[in-house]
């Protein structure tokens, strides 16, 4: 079983996905972009980075991608899908998740461990954590206010201090199904005590968990 | 034909940009500003000789990608 880990052009959190999922003992391969056959994977992840260089706005120009028609049909077919920071403004563009993510509340870029409190267990993210359990990971962005004037969005993961101004203090939204799943912080930065914290393991071991063979 | 589309975020959605720079100018004394908005304006030019087909086309591009519609109201003009 084994997860695509998509590279566009600006991605730079590609190495620390795979290298995070395959330290839990899963299998994971990078992809470029334009790949437009992902029929050999079991599920994706689109890493954080700047697709594209955030031109027009973050994920625009990354949602067109060739590989996001594959995206799109996977997340169709109940397979896990995974977008992280940058990831998670690419599926919002493409419509896979519900919102959109604007600049910070105060202007400025957060970097730094947030304390985060499961509020929904029935995701490919959180399905091996307990709700009110308390995760502590980093966030590593400007662009993370999420809005969702339509307020249909369900929030999976809230910052116990919305640091960033998002919506009901939305740290990671899920569609419906759960199986479709964007986070702005970084789960894969929190998997070794060397980084600080192992708390986002429980997280890709959700996602790994939901891996089920093509 | 040079059209110039006009991409705004929809009052309801908080501006932090707008907000940051109205309270500079109350710090630099200018408290008459009641409110400040960042929009974005793109400059196209564009092949074609129908003006309805081009503002139609622009339009298109503006629903598919250069405006967010969970975010923003567009409007577009040809400008010469």
């Amino acid at each position: 079983m084994s997860t695509a880990v998509v590279v566009f052009p600006g991605t730079n959190c590609e190495r620390d996905v795979v290298h995070a999922l395959t330290s839990l003992g899963g299998d994971a391969e990078l992809v470029w972009h334009r790949e437009t056959d992902l029929t050999d994977f079991d599920g994706v992840v689109l890493p954080g980075g700047f697709a594209h260089g955030d031109y027009l706005r973050t994920g625009a120009i990354a949602r067109f991608s060739p590989v996001m028609a594959e995206v799109g049909h996977m997340a169709a077919q109940g397979l896990p899908v995974l977008g992280i920071c940058n990831g998670f403004q690419v599926l919002c563009e493409a419509g896979l998740l519900p919102g959109a993510l604007i600049a910070n509340r105060d202007l400025a870029f957060i970097c730094r461990f947030v304390d985060l409190e499961v509020v929904d267990n029935e995701s490919i993210l959180t399905r091996s954590a307990e709700v009110g359990q308390r995760i502590r990971i980093p966030l590593n962005s400007y662009e993370g206010n999420w809005v969702d004037p339509g307020k249909i969005g369900r929030i999976v993961l809230r910052y116990v201090d919305d640091p960033n101004g998002s919506q009901q203090g939305a740290a990671a939204v899920a569609n419906d199904r759960g199986n479709v799943v964007g986070v702005m912080p970084h789960p894969e930065r929190g998997v070794d005590e060397l980084l600080g914290s192992v708390d986002g393991r429980i997280l890709l071991e959700g996602f790994l968990h939901s891996l089920v063979p093509a | 034909m040079k059209v110039t589309v006009e991409i705004t975020r929809r009052p309801e959605i908080a501006d932090p940009q707008g907000t940051t720079i109205q309270r500079a100018l109350h710090d630099l004394g200018h408290n008459e500003v009641m409110s400040v908005r960042v929009d974005r304006v793109i400059h196209l030019d564009v092949d074609g000789e129908d003006r309805a087909l081009v503002q139609s086309r622009v339009e298109e591009m503006c629903r598919q990608v250069l405006a967010n519609p969970v975010l923003e109201d567009f409007s577009v003009e040809i400008t010469g």
